[in-house]
């Protein structure tokens, strides 16, 4: 008998503490923080209005008046990357809502029926994964025009198999437990046994694959409205700000860089937030340090 | 080993059928007349109609669809509305620079990925590690079109070493069609590199931890042979899958970077299409692609079964 | 001078402190027993040997072998001496060989690097070895992969990887814990055999003392990484003169006080009582591995025409190798599997062919422990929902203060204490949390309660404590016991009778002492043959080692 090290769940104060000494963690954390705070500051504030075209202002330089420039109607860039950020953010949040919410039931469903009723969806789930998601973006948006919402609803129909799949990875290790089996014998029926022990114990792959899949729809929204598919104009979004740059790049080559660092410092605090999340809250992980 | 290779591919035909019917569900919805997309505003209705029927148009859908699904089967994709020649021929002349676009991405890819991964693994917490796996949490967040436009600013606005974009054709010989790949390939890999080099990486450190790996120590083998012989083939396995995962990402950025460069390929084509309405062309090419994911799939399930025996004997 | 010298070897880990100045010492060709509870620094002692310590880890002290200095030896020295002087057997055979590797390239890997052999003079020698442990080339060719193999086949392989250069010293960790008795008594027979044709000194680590003393000529008793008692077994063992071996050894001997009764002991008046559970000839089949892609599979037949009756508040015991069946049986009997074949009756009542609803009523009688302390529990949940989770069976909800007071009372019965009832299993000890679970189990006073190699992770003085526990609430509230067991110690301490499964059936029925003392199946035999015996085995040590 090799001495086992006891399984241990941290009371959430040790739990937090232990986020907070984890550096991806508190990075991620601080500039995730910070990109949200931009988002609800633009609500209320911004340094110029982005509606408000100036055009003797056109493409001008860094300057203490317009930090990032401006682009070529004259509106300052800073503040139309605060205001975009609402977009991305939105657009994220609301996919992964769509993939989580329909995702997690079928995965738990799948793990808990098993036979012909996993098969079905994990097959299923293998069909949408065939599809290039970016592509089957645009398809769908094209169908039903181009805007935010459409946006929305074509990414998260493609988180929906990553959840499911995930959720269902998670569940199927739970289901042979014995405390499971205790839970059966006490004569608990399957959708009770999700709720009380599979759920909370899939709560943290689930909040990981979460961070991750905000972060790819950022990206993905950028992409979308790179092509001119996501949000439209006037409303300002990050992606458009960079296809827009693209031919004055020559002349302004500040265009490209502020809308492109916007992304990746988002998505980069977001995966540092994924990845500290996982450090903490994964006891098989957090035994190897 | 056959048992194991029927069933794939019985499957991955079954997820081409679903598929199909899918996409041509989807396009079934599309608002948009094909006979008055390849008519013009100004086409009198006796014309529409007469074209319609020339088309088929006219036709129940079962029937429509069969027609179409039959088509694809033997080669024929049908002729596309707005181009007015077969979509075959434009999807011939368009893989010419999607297929080495995608090849040299995704053997870049792999190229730089796994040798820093596994290099990451072997010097676990010391600063080889720390700088490389920072280098790859940055290349993971960068959208890949926006590191094509600092690209085109550097080497080719800049420096002028390559073309900005377009392409010269296969015509004039290899090396003017591959200087203007580059660049797409380089935006394309190393997004995906950085994905691939820490899924190396923690595999590699997973399959470290195994009790085998000290059973293979024990017997006095040295630790750079353990990390090689024992620990590389083990850790391949879920390498492989997202290797094949990335196929299917790596076809959708082509759409955005072949936009980005104005690379005439499949993925320009197929966006083109889309905003044309030119259904019929839309939906042969993501027949296209999705066929070579799920080929990509099938190809990597070979391998793990190359790589690993117990897959070997399941039915 | 001794082959081994371990002098005053301390060790710990990322500060935490494993191992505190502990002294050991092999001879050529001498067996040593390292004996201890879990936590007592057993593994560890050994991986310092073979420096494969884990890397937050620091020593100091001296470890010589072979004039050697382990401890301070170059990485390239270690190398030499690893798999070539020493050679090291570990407890999990299931994950201790590469499975991407075939078996013959894993023997032959380790002579080609020591050696300097060409692959075919090493697959020569593989193949001998391989021969000499028990996997002869006909049936096991050098291609075969770990997988194809059983646990038993799979230890042998290790075995064959860590004597295949004749080393001087073999260290055995727990190499036979997880595997059933009768590959047990399988493994030692090899490892005894080995160590005396070559001469190589053998380290064996076991928890468990009849083990060691039936191997070893001397032993070294460990204990919150420290040595306890050192010294030739028969004379330790029987002495018992440090306060710790005796109390290891009387806990291993260990049997709870009860009185007997049951029908065994009752006389017949209670075999006219209807019984509690009758089982009619249960079978269950599950789907097979297809062979090809046309004929249909074989259907694998895990528990096959099993009958038998257990009367109200009897204790039983169902033991068998692992496979046997007999846990299938239990989860039939538990109503969380259904049987291909048969009838299981509680109360008389078909339970295999009832809806969950109408099982209601029956699964109030009857409850389970599990093996595993650790897996028992949703780490997430305190206490208190824990043990009450079988309330959900009532048909009137309890109030909130009458489920605490129910919690308190099933948390007393098991010696736990009310104020338990908020904390969360993490902070309790394996044998609390099996304490814990026996509370669950009894909360809704159930008539019979399975129970799963209940004792089986714990160390022998918790496991003592444990089976009083079952003793006491057999008596004290009548609750019949189904015991499911591949250990005759526990068997023999708290049955009144006992089956014995063997590959799907009932071989051997009758009161416990009887089958265990005089088995008549070659099943029972095998398995009471390879049972270690801690007296029996002190017996013959003392006869050899000439101790009063």
């Amino acid at each position: 008998m090799t001495a086992e090290p006891l399984p241990t769940r941290p009371s959430e104060t040790t739990l937090l503490r232990a986020a907070f000494a984890n550096r991806s963690f508190l990075i991620g954390f601080l500039i995730t923080a910070a990109i949200a705070a931009m988002a609800v500051l633009s609500f209320f504030w911004t340094p110029y209005d982005v509606t408000n075209l100036v055009v003797a202002d056109r493409m001008k330089g860094l300057s203490a008046q317009h930090p990032f420039g401006t682009d070529h109607f004259g509106r300052d860039i800073l503040s139309m990357i605060m205001v975009g950020s609402r977009n991305s953010i939105a657009v994220a949040v609301v996919a992964v809502g769509i993939g989580m919410g329909i995702g997690v039931p079928l995965g738990c469903w799948a793990a808990a029926r098993g036979g012909i009723v996993d098969e079905a969806l994990m097959r299923l789930n293998d069909v949408v994964f065939a599809f290039p998601a970016l592509l089957s973006a645009v398809m769908i948006t094209a169908i039903f025009g181009p805007g935010a919402v459409n946006a929305i609803i074509a990414i998260g129909i493609f988180n929906i198999p990553v959840f499911a799949r995930v959720a269902r990875a998670g569940a199927l290790a739970i289901w042979p437990r014995e405390y499971i089996l205790a839970a059966r014998a006490a004569g608990k029926s399957g959708t009770l046994i999700t709720v009380e022990h599979i759920l909370p114990n899939i709560a943290s792959i689930l909040l990981v694959q979460g961070t991750i899949q905000f972060a790819l729809g950022i990206l993905a929204e950028a992409g979308l409205s790179y092509l001119g598919l996501g949000a439209q104009p006037p409303m300002p979004s990050w992606g458009r700000m960079l296809f827009e740059a693209q031919t004055r790049m020559m002349v302004a080559p500040h265009l490209a860089i502020f809308p492109g660092l916007a992304i990746v410092v988002t998505v980069l605090g977001l995966n540092l937030l994924g990845d500290g999340l996982r450090d903490v809250l994964d006891p098989k992980l957090r035994r190897e340090r | 080993m056959t048992a194991f290779l029927a069933k794939r591919l019985g499957f991955g035909f079954l997820t081409l059928v679903v598929a199909s019917v899918v996409v041509f569900a989807v396009m079934e919805i599309l608002p948009g007349d094909p006979a008055r997309v390849m008519l013009g505003m100004n086409a009198t209705p006796e014309a529409l109609e007469t074209l319609r029927n020339q088309m088929g148009l006219n036709e129940p859908v079962l029937l429509r669809y069969l027609n179409w699904a039959g088509g694809l089967l033997t080669g024929d994709f049908g002729r596309s509305y707005t181009y007015s020649s077969p979509v075959v021929d434009l999807i011939g002349e368009r893989v010419i620079v999607s297929l080495p676009l995608a090849i040299i991405s995704l053997v870049l890819s792999t190229a730089i990925a796994i040798p820093v991964g596994i290099y990451a693994a072997a010097r676990r917490g010391r600063a080889g590690d720390t700088v490389s796996m920072g280098a790859a949490q940055l290349g993971v967040a960068v959208p890949n079109f926006w590191f094509a436009l600092l690209l085109i600013y550097v080497f080719a606005v800049w420096l002028r070493l390559v073309p900005a974009g377009g392409f010269p054709g296969w015509s004039g010989g290899i090396w003017p069609g591959l200087k203007s790949l580059i660049l797409p390939a380089i935006a394309l890999a190393l997004p995906q590199a950085a994905i691939l080099a820490r899924v190396t990486r923690s595999a590699m450190l997973e399959v470290l931890g195994e009790d085998y790996i000290r059973t293979a120590r024990a017997k006095g083998m040295p630790r750079r042979y353990v990390l090689w012989r024992h620990a590389l083939r083990n850790a391949m396995i879920p390498v492989l899958t997202i290797l094949g995962l990335q196929f299917a990402f790596l076809l959708a950025g082509t759409i955005i970077i072949e936009n980005v460069f104005y690379l005439p390929g499949l993925g320009r084509l197929v966006f083109q299409a889309i905003t044309q309405r030119d259904l019929i062309v839309v939906e042969g090419v993501v027949m296209l692609l999705v066929a070579s994911v799920v080929v990509v799939n099938i190809l990597v399930d070979i391998c793990y079964a190359l790589v690993d025996p117990r897959l070997r004997v399941r039915g | 001078m001794s082959l081994l010298e371990i002098e005053k070897l301390s060790l710990d880990i990322a500060g935490v402190p494993i191992l505190n100045g502990v002294d050991l010492a092999i001879g050529e060709g001498e067996v040593m027993g390292l004996v201890g509870e879990s936590g007592s620094g057993k593994s560890m002692t050994a991986l310092a040997v073979m420096r494969l310590l884990p890397n937050a880890a620091r020593a100091t002290g001296r470890v010589a072998f072979d004039g050697i200095d382990v401890l301070a030896a170059p990485e390239a020295a270690m190398n030499r001496l690893r798999g070539d002087d020493i050679g090291m057997v570990f407890q999990e055979p299931m994950t201790a060989l590469n499975p991407v590797k075939t078996i013959g390239e894993q023997v032959a890997e380790g002579i080609r690097w020591h050696t300097g052999a060409s692959r075919a003079d090493a697959e020569a020698r593989a193949r001998a070895m391989l021969d000499r442990v028990g996997l002869p080339e006909s049936k096991f060719p050098l291609s075969r992969y770990p997988h194809e193999l059983s646990g038993g086949q799979r230890q042998r392989v290790v075995i064959a990887i860590a004597c295949a250069l004749n080393p001087k010293l073999l260290i055995a960790d727990e190499p036979t814990t997880a595997l059933d008795v009768v590959l047990q008594a399988q493994i030692l027979d090899l490892l005894r055999d080995l160590v005396s044709e070559r001469g190589m000194g053998l380290l064996l680590i076991s928890h468990d003392l009849a083990v060691v003393t039936d191997m070893a000529d001397r032993i070294t008793i460990m204990r919150h990484g420290e040595v306890m008692e050192a010294g030739e077994t028969a004379p330790t063992l029987s002495r018992q003169e440090h306060p710790y071996t005796r109390q290891l050894a009387r806990a291993s001997m260990h049997v709870p006080d009860r009185k007997k009764h049951g029908p065994a002991a009752g006389g017949s008046s209670l075999e006219d009582l209807p019984p509690l559970l009758s089982v009619e000839n249960v079978t269950r089949d599950y789907p097979g591995r297809r062979v090809s892609l046309f004929s249909k599979p074989e259907p694998f037949r895990a528990v096959d025409g099993v009958s038998f009756t257990l009367q109200a508040g009897q204790s039983t015991a169902l033991v068998g190798r692992s496979g046997c069946g007999k846990s299938t049986l239990a989860r039939m009997i538990l109503a969380l599997d259904r049987p291909t074949a048969g009838a299981i009756r509680l109360n008389g009542q078909e339970v295999s062919a009832m809806d969950e609803a109408a099982l209601r009523p029956a699964r109030r009688d009857m409850q389970v422990v599990f093996q595993d302390p650790y897996g028992s529990f949703n780490p997430r949940h305190e206490v208190e929902r824990l043990v009450a989770e079988p309330l959900h069976l009532l048909e009137e909800k309890p109030s909130p203060a009458r489920r605490r007071e129910m919690v308190a009372t099933a948390l007393h019965e098991v010696g736990l204490s009310a104020s338990d009832m908020d904390k969360y299993p993490h902070e309790f000890s394996g044998g609390q949390r099996q304490r814990l679970s026996i509370a669950r189990a009894i909360i809704t006073r159930p008539r019979l309660v399975v129970a799963d190699e209940p004792v089986s992770a714990l160390d022998v003085s918790i496991r003592a404590q444990v089976l009083d526990l079952f003793a006491d609430l057999n008596q004290r509230l009548g609750i019949a016991y189904l015991f499911i067991t591949h250990d005759l110690t526990v068997a023999r301490a708290i049955t009144d009778e006992v089956m014995v499964m063997h590959e799907g059936r009932i071989v051997e029925r009758g009161r416990t002492g009887e089958v265990l003392d005089n088995p008549q199946s070659d099943p029972a035999r095998a398995l009471v043959a390879a049972a270690p015996d801690l007296h029996r085995a002190l017996k013959r040590r003392m006869g050899e080692q000439g101790v009063a």
